[in-house]
């Protein structure tokens, strides 16, 4: 190779490291400023909450005032955030485990049989996908009423187990399936639903691992259909019990804000245990071919 | 009985009758009623025929309510679209170190609820000189502001809120549709010496387009139903001047706050037809439709 091919070859490879440090710098600025409010929500449950109430948050580090206060009242004081927290917790559970059954169910039937109506029907999956829920929302909640569900789990649950994009995702997992499979299923004398409990519920496990996150995360992050059916604080899930707390008698903040950071450690943990799971969940809509 | 229940002309509807049940009654029947509803005054209890749908289309606070909504849905496709494409198709370089690192981190966001985020938000947009956004105003020498009673800065916040919480998830929508992409492409554009800008403008661009449609039609629904984002900053459904009111905060602060069930009904049907509109021109113009037909 003669000088000048060598000197194009050493160029090349300079500008490349060059893009790539730039390239991780832009990055890595990116990263930071998406991490901080977090971190500014972290330094902050350290502080009195009168200080948030009167300073607001900031990146400021001052020793002198942090202190464990907020993590002790968070502990040992009187409140009703950790009765909040497991009633989160509950309706997480229980929404993850009804829905994934009854939207498993039902896209199983989507995708492997033929029968009169089916169209219609899956057209009307597509069309409750793109009707906000805002919409329907005023009229179910008087429903709800007159059928004196309110002030209850099962009126935050119950009108939303059959979910029309886990039913979507779980028809477009289980459509390729072959017929044969099937077929063996029926010859070897299992029943229709046999065939599904015993032979397809254990390929589903990646596609439940992934509606699992995404049916969790909604629900524990759930705000406004709560909001509407639930009166009694007893029975707030985490995300109403904390907005009660900010209110203009008294200093809640401190609570508030510890009671922030607490509300999004158990889906951070989940989230670095199964990060693979989060993403595809979310991803779910989008890869639809 | 047991048998017909066993049989396979049966299992179908079987499989299928727990969908049909909730939507029937869950679904079906509420926007039944909500139509109804849209036609009454329910505290008076009287029909009043279209009364309540030409009454919003002269009531001003409706208007800006629908005009805040509108602004907000535009805000957000104008900053979570291309600057998320850009950004996924940098992080798809080969010359890209520990992408999967960026991309964990820049999920968490989507992690919090509209409840927490929005409360770190607020009080970062707290109005003392020492609260974050005010701070880097300081850095610059300007003095501080009242971020959530201005119009124009209130919107920046809740643009800022929005960008905050759905930049990385749609960095990732994008990285999926690019992954798809063959490699191949980039490599004869190389060849033929097309620059790295031109490779995204005439491969990246045009064969993520199937993703781009999808990220447009949620941000649509998203940006015209946000509610809880400006709920969250302003403390409530009430902000000053109503500077921070949507469609739906609309809808909740005449259906719940004053009981104007039929109203706020009207209100929903609205925001049903306005979501479709747009997003069925917004399909027209990408020419969705026509994909799909061939």
């Amino acid at each position: 190779m003669n000088e000048q091919g060598k000197e194009k070859v050493y160029g090349n490879r300079e500008r490349k490291r060059y893009t790539s440090v730039v390239l991780v710098v832009l990055f890595s600025f990116l990263a930071l400023l998406i991490i901080l409010p977090i971190w500014v929500m972290f330094v902050a449950s350290f502080k009195p909450g009168s200080d948030l109430l009167q300073y607001g948050l900031n990146l400021d580090i001052n020793i002198s005032r942090m202190n464990f206060d907020n993590y002790i009242l968070l502990f040992t004081g009187t409140h009703e955030y950790w009765k909040w927290f497991f009633n989160s917790i509950c309706l997480t559970v229980i929404t993850v485990f009804s829905t994934l059954i009854i939207s498993s169910f039902v896209g199983y039937g989507f995708a492997v049989y033929d029968f009169k109506g089916k169209k219609a029907l899956f057209v009307l999956v597509l069309l409750i996908l793109s009707i906000p829920l805002e919409v329907v929302m005023l009229p179910l909640y008087k429903q709800m009423s007159a059928w004196k569900m309110m002030d209850s789990f099962t009126a935050i649950i119950l009108p939303f187990v059959a979910h029309a994009s886990t039913i979507f995702f779980f028809r477009q997992y289980l459509v390729s399936i072959p017929q044969s499979l099937l077929e063996a299923g029926r010859i070897d004398g299992a029943t229709e639903y046999g065939i599904f409990y015993r032979l397809i519920l254990p390929l589903m496990k990646p596609a439940f691992s992934a509606m699992a996150i995404l049916n969790g995360m909604n629900a524990w992050n759930n705000y406004l259909w709560p909001l509407l059916v639930i009166r009694s604080s007893e029975k707030y899930p985490l995300t109403l019990g904390l907005n009660t707390l900010i209110n203009p008698y008294g200093d809640n903040y401190s609570l508030l804000i510890v009671g922030s950071v607490f509300s999004v450690i158990p889906i951070f943990i989940l989230f670095v245990a199964f990060q693979k799971y989060f993403i595809e969940g979310m991803m779910a809509g989008a890869v639809k071919g | 009985m047991k048998k017909l229940f066993y049989s396979k002309k049966i299992a179908p509807y079987v499989f299928i009758c727990p969908f049909v049940i909730t939507v029937l009654l869950f679904w079906l029947v509420p926007i039944c009623n909500g139509v109804l509803l849209s036609f009454q005054d329910v505290l008076k209890e009287q029909w009043v025929g279209f009364d309540n749908y030409s009454r919003l289309l002269t009531d001003a606070i409706f208007l800006k309510a629908l005009w805040n909504s509108f602004k907000y849905m535009a805000g957000t496709l104008l900053l979570l679209i291309p600057f998320p494409m850009l950004f996924a198709s940098l992080l798809n370089s080969k010359l890209m170190r520990k992408a999967d690192f960026f991309k964990s981190i820049y999920f968490i966001p989507a992690l919090t609820s509209v409840v927490v985020a929005g409360t770190i938000f607020r009080l970062m947009y707290g109005e003392a000189s020492t609260s974050l956004f005010n701070q880097i105003l300081g850095l610059f020498g300007m003095s501080p502001i009242k971020w959530l009673k201005g119009a124009g800065t209130s919107f920046f916040a809740l643009l800022l809120l929005a960008c905050w919480r759905w930049t990385g998830v749609n960095i990732l929508y994008f990285l999926a549709g690019l992954q798809s992409i063959p490699t191949e492409l980039y490599e004869a554009a190389s060849i033929d010496g097309a620059s790295k800008w031109q490779q995204f403008v005439k491969i990246s661009m045009p064969l993520v387009k199937p993703t781009t449609v999808y990220v447009l039609t949620i941000s649509i629904y998203a940006g015209l139903s946000m509610f809880l984002e400006s709920n969250m900053l302003f403390k409530g459904n009430n902000s000053p001047n109503n500077i921070g009111l949507t469609i739906v905060g609309y809808l909740y602060r005449q259906g719940v706050e004053k009981r104007a069930l039929g109203y706020a009904c009207a209100v929903g049907f609205i925001l049903l037809i306005v979501v479709m509109a747009v997003n069925i021109i917004q399909l027209k113009i990408t020419g969705t439709f026509k994909e799909e037909r061939e």
